[in-house]
């Protein structure tokens, strides 16, 4: 499935539905596969960063350049399996693992008070100067029984994000 | 057996893929996106914060996976071309029939017919221009009709039916046309009627060649989309323009670009600031016939004009609408909103809130900030809560 001709077959329907583990239906496959092609302007397969930043909705996000870097260069198997978190089907644990690998930028698996700055930093700009950012992080992981220094893995995530449930669905549609 | 009507997907020039952010340029005309965009990303409640408020970046991500799947902007330059009809044994040779009517016999005519008016166009045009240069007023008369003419002969050769409704534009001072965009051809069609003097973005090619020297003649005002400087320059004209007695009433597409005929994108304010009256003027395509939506990305004009000229008819509806004028207390903003809604009232036409110059560069960081002031402050002042 390297190129993007218009035609998507059964075939390729069912081994994306397999990769994103039934996450979509096909009919919000395909829906999906024509948005990938409407996006992917110059047919290469792939969307690129002008591509996606053409979206004026996405590139006004704070986190438009973090999750940029993980959707950079997919081809399509790959977009549906990124966007199968907010499938209304996907599952609580799935989309912790999603919101951790947003946090855990290097992919060790491990989410440090660093990382944790850089994202409060994506979403409070300037707002929050780089003195009053630390304290306040540092103070509200103390409340919640962690320490500044403390690794927080993806056990410690779903512990935190896991108890009320989380809103995290798009709706993907179809014609 | 299917066969699917595709644009061939040209490519594209470097001009297009330098995506600049000049945000003076697009600052200046926006109201509140704010109010349009989705502000689920501000925690509500006010009680005290804890960790899982930083941790849980989930509205956040839901708005930019959202914007992935599915965007109002996107939606507005997005071809619609008919449906396939031919799908089955015995309508695919009548539409094979069709192509060949349609190319076979209606194109050449149609050229032809093309050819007919431009020799008697250029053939009274040129002496007029020319014979007459002492005596403007006549000349100035004689050419707007020729340009009548020639538009006429366009429409006839995509075998244009155009409906108009509503009471023909009177050149008078102190008032501006404004109508909604979807090609280069709205224009030919609303110049049919009456001549405007018209601004425009100056083309490349025969087009820039006609730009140049027949419309000088109704009087046109150039711009550059992408000088910044170049407002200021064109709002002044626009001024002069309107306030002359003896020009053409002037037409404006404030749109700034080509939309496809479902969706009205944000007006720019220039043509509203100038204290004249605005007769809004709506311009609705017919989708059965041909998709007439010019998709500057995708086709050059030549493309576009050749896929009319092999479609059955251009169908549309023209409504000239209630001339309006600013209300007291309201900003040029707030009036070039209104004005859109009564246009896309009357052609059915969504509104959506984006800026048409978007097609060509990135929103400025000013949405971005604010969507991070409110989630800053929200977090300081539940900070302080106990």
């Amino acid at each position: 499935m390297g190129n993007t001709s218009s035609i998507l077959t059964q075939y390729d329907i069912e081994e994306v539905q397999e990769h994103c583990n039934n996450t979509f239906s096909q009919q919000e496959i395909v829906s999906l596969y024509q948005r990938f092609c409407q996006l992917d302007r110059n047919s290469g397969g792939f969307i690129s960063a002008d591509e996606f930043l053409s979206v004026p909705e996405f590139a006004v996000n704070p986190l438009a350049q973090r999750l940029f870097r993980m959707i950079d260069g997919l081809n399509f198997k790959e977009f549906v399996a990124f966007l199968s978190a907010f499938s209304s089907r996907a599952t609580l644990q799935h989309k912790v693992e999603y919101i951790f690998k947003v946090y855990d930028s290097d992919g060790n698996g491990k989410v440090a008070f660093s990382d944790l700055l850089d994202v409060l930093r994506d979403l409070t700009g300037q707002f929050i100067s780089e003195q009053q950012r630390e304290p306040v992080l540092t103070q509200v992981l103390e409340e919640a029984g962690y320490k500044k220094d403390s690794i927080l893995v993806l056990s410690d995530f779903m512990k935190i994000l896991g108890s009320n449930g989380l809103k995290m669905e798009v709706e993907v549609p179809v014609d | 057996m299917v066969i699917s009507q595709r644009n061939p997907l040209s490519s594209r020039t470097s001009k297009m893929n330098k995506l600049t952010t000049s945000s003076s340029e697009l600052d200046l005309d926006r109201p509140n996106i704010e109010d349009y965009l989705p502000t689920d990303s501000i925690p509500q409640p006010h009680a005290k914060l804890r960790l899982r408020d930083l941790l849980d970046i989930s509205p956040t991500l839901t708005e930019a996976a959202g914007a992935i799947v599915d965007d109002s902007f996107t939606r507005c330059f997005k071809s619609n071309p008919p449906e396939p009809w031919n799908w089955n044994i015995y309508l695919f040779p009548l539409w094979c029939l069709g192509v060949v009517v349609r190319y076979g016999i209606l194109f050449p005519g149609r050229v032809l017919i093309l050819t007919i008016g431009w020799i008697i166009f250029l053939s009274c045009y040129i002496p007029v221009h020319v014979l007459l240069k002492g005596h403007d007023k006549l000349r100035k008369r004689l050419e707007r009709a020729l340009v009548e003419l020639i538009c006429s002969f366009f429409v006839a050769s995509w075998t244009g039916v155009v409906k108009y409704h509503g009471p023909r534009p009177c050149a008078r001072p102190k008032q501006v046309f404004v109508a909604n965009h979807t090609s280069m051809i709205d224009f030919i069609v609303l110049e049919q009627m009456t001549a405007f003097a018209v601004i425009m973005q100056k083309h490349p090619g025969w087009v820039g060649l006609l730009q140049s020297t027949i419309l000088e003649s109704v009087g046109c005002i150039w711009f550059n989309r992408s000088e910044a400087k170049d407002r200021e320059i064109v709002a002044r004209k626009l001024r002069e323009h309107v306030e002359g007695t003896d020009n053409n009433p002037l037409l404006i597409f404030p749109e700034g670009t080509c939309v496809n005929n479902n969706y009205t994108v944000m007006f720019k304010k220039g043509a509203f600031e100038l204290g004249a009256t605005v007769c809004p003027i709506a311009i609705k395509y017919n989708k059965i016939f041909v998709d007439a939506f010019w998709n500057s990305r995708k086709q050059s004009f030549t493309t576009h004009l050749l896929q009319l000229m092999t479609s059955w008819a251009v169908v549309c509806d023209v409504w000239y609408l209630e001339p309006q004028n600013m209300k007291p207390g309201e900003t040029a903003i707030e009036f070039a909103e209104r004005v859109r809604g009564i246009i896309s009232a009357r052609a059915g036409l969504k509104m959506v809130p984006w800026d048409g110059y978007l097609k060509y560069s990135r929103p400025s960081p000013k949405h971005r900030e604010s969507k991070q002031k409110s989630f800053a402050e929200s977090v300081l002042r539940r900070l302080e809560e106990k």
